[in-house]
């Protein structure tokens, strides 16, 4: 198997297999909470690729050239968290002067990636993961491209549940179902289909 | 206990290491983020950090903006009125004109009003039974709806759905009934109807189309279930007397910056498409003879023609023709002008 092959194996593992909402059960708070209109989770999905891919680059050199470097891998949550929320508040910055039109686009979802435990999660098992051979673990390239890869995995879902619930306005339900617990039922199923990737073998 | 110096020593390599690398990489990041928000620094007009506190933070919408915090943007950056925060009432207003360093003006307090006169059970010409979903949403969706009407109201009562404010009530022919002291303008039935048949108006102003056919005059008649179609004739448009009206695609349309709330179209229409909420109850003029100098102010600015009297005489007001506009009580130099 080529690299080629290895990233197609990694980009299906990250969206479908494992995915992050689904499979790992991580980033919760915003699939349920950006999930009624499709604009909005399609920004949120954006912005959530954006910050974890650049969360996968830096983290890995942290984790990399400081941490492992002086043993210190017990201060890997604190130092990652850090990072993030330095970045995401960075980021921001940068966008809100060079590109006002996407700044507003992406509004508020921006800092809330910041308490997002998908791209904690993705940042941790970078370090933890090996490439398909199971020898090796990710270098930078592989962090970036799984981080990439895991945000889109993240969006898909996102986008999918978003369509569902904006379908279900229009469905008569019994009043003690509208809204949350039907969203609620909805991700369980999604997850139990989501859960039959599971048998993948690529 | 004594620590040997070599103990000391690791204790201090051990805890000292990982707090002078964390803390590096949180002076570091601080550092960077200070200079970045130095370098890409956005001027924020403190005026609208003000707006902000002191509008009332629900993000309601009713202003129309994206929340408190967009339409405090759009007041100190496009020119946006301030009186549009409808929770906030006129207090809000006061507060931002005095950031503003402008007067309040006058509170313009709205009101939903349909703009169409059918959709009860007995005033509406069903084209085909509807068995569906029960929402006006469904139900324009399939064949372009059940009604005969195009443009009419659909009857599933979205509007009152919508509504958080009780405002809306059916009565027993299920016509939809708006209570305008309860209406707060927030504009969700605006959003929640299928057929944009809800506009916001100035309570002031007391007349309004009942009516959003865009349909030719014969065909509007036809499918008309309440008979009280806008044909598109251009009556009231003739008949205006500040020129408020225009006929766009066979529909009558007022603008409300140009008029007067004096009700002359109401009673012009011939299918009463108009509906006038002060009609017979607005006081008629009458010129206090004491004081009236006869300089024919108000006979000019009568819209009418319901003022007569010649220069430096008595006028008089012809009660039959008078509407009730009061557009010559402002105008009179000696207020010699009473509305009775």
């Amino acid at each position: 198997m080529g690299y080629l092959g290895e990233i197609f194996v990694m980009a299906m593992t990250a969206i479908f297999i494992q995915n992050f909402v689904l499979a790992r059960f991580l980033g919760l708070c915003p699939y349920l909470g950006v999930s009624k209109k499709l604009d909005s989770a399609l920004g949120m999905g954006l912005a959530v690729i954006f910050v974890m891919t650049l969360a996968s680059a830096i983290t890995f050199l942290i984790n990399k050239y400081l941490l492992i470097r002086y043993d210190l891998m017990y201060l890997q949550t604190i130092a990652f968290i850090l990072t993030i929320a330095a970045l995401v508040q960075f980021v921001e910055m940068v966008i809100q002067k060079n590109a006002p039109a996407l700044y507003n686009s992406l509004g508020v979802f921006l800092p809330l990636i910041t308490t997002n435990c998908a791209v904690l999660g993705v940042a941790i098992l970078n370090t933890t993961a090996f490439r398909p051979d199971g020898v090796t673990p990710y270098n930078f390239l592989d962090s970036v491209l799984n981080g990439f890869f895991s945000g889109v995995g993240f969006t898909v879902v996102l986008l999918a549940m978003a369509g569902l619930r904006m379908r279900l306005e229009k469905a008569e339900l019994p009043k003690s179902m509208q809204g949350m617990p039907i969203a609620l039922i909805i991700a369980g199923i999604m997850a139990l289909a989501f859960y039959g990737f599971m048998g993948f073998k690529i | 206990m004594i620590f040997t110096l070599l103990e000391t020593a690791s204790i201090l390599s051990t805890i000292g290491l990982p707090v002078l690398i964390i803390g590096a990489l949180g002076f570091l990041f601080g550092l960077i983020l200070a200079i970045a928000s130095k370098v890409f620094e956005v001027k924020i007009d403190p005026r609208v950090e003000e707006i902000i506190c002191v509008l009332p933070g629900a993000n309601c919408g009713a202003c129309g903006k994206a929340g408190c915090a967009g339409y405090a943007d759009k007041i100190v950056h496009g020119g946006e009125a301030i009186n549009k925060c409808a929770p906030g009432g006129p207090d809000v207003a006061a507060q931002i004109a005095k950031i503003m360093g402008m007067e309040a003006g006058q509170m313009d307090r709205k009101v939903a009003v349909i703009h169409c006169s059918s959709g009860g059970y007995e005033n509406t010409n069903w084209k085909y039974s509807y068995d569906g979903v029960q929402t006006c949403k469904s139900a324009n969706s399939l064949a372009g709806g059940p009604n005969a009407c195009a443009w009419g109201c659909l009857g599933l009562n979205d509007c009152l759905r919508a509504c958080q404010f009780d405002a809306i009530s059916i009565d027993t022919n299920g016509m939809r009934l708006i209570d305008f002291d309860k209406c707060t303008a927030c504009g969700a039935c605006v959003q929640a109807c299928p057929r944009d048949l809800i506009d916001l108006v100035s309570l002031k102003r007391n007349v309004y189309i009942k009516c959003s056919s865009q349909d030719k005059g014969g065909e509007a008649r036809k499918v008309c279930g309440s008979t009280h179609p806008c044909i598109g004739c251009g009556l009231c448009s003739k008949e205006c007397p500040v020129d408020a009206i225009s006929i766009e695609n066979s529909l009558a349309h007022i603008d409300y910056e140009k008029c007067i709330n004096c009700g002359l179209c109401a009673t012009v229409c011939p299918t009463k498409a108009i509906l006038d909420l002060l009609f017979g109850t607005r006081l008629k003029a009458e010129i206090d003879p004491e004081s009236c100098i006869g300089c024919t102010i108000c006979a000019k600015v009568c819209p009418v023609d319901a003022i007569s009297g010649e220069i430096k005489k008595l006028h008089t007001v012809d009660k039959s023709k008078c509407i009730g506009c009061q557009q010559c009580v402002p105008k009179c130099p000696k207020n010699a002008i009473e509305m009775v």
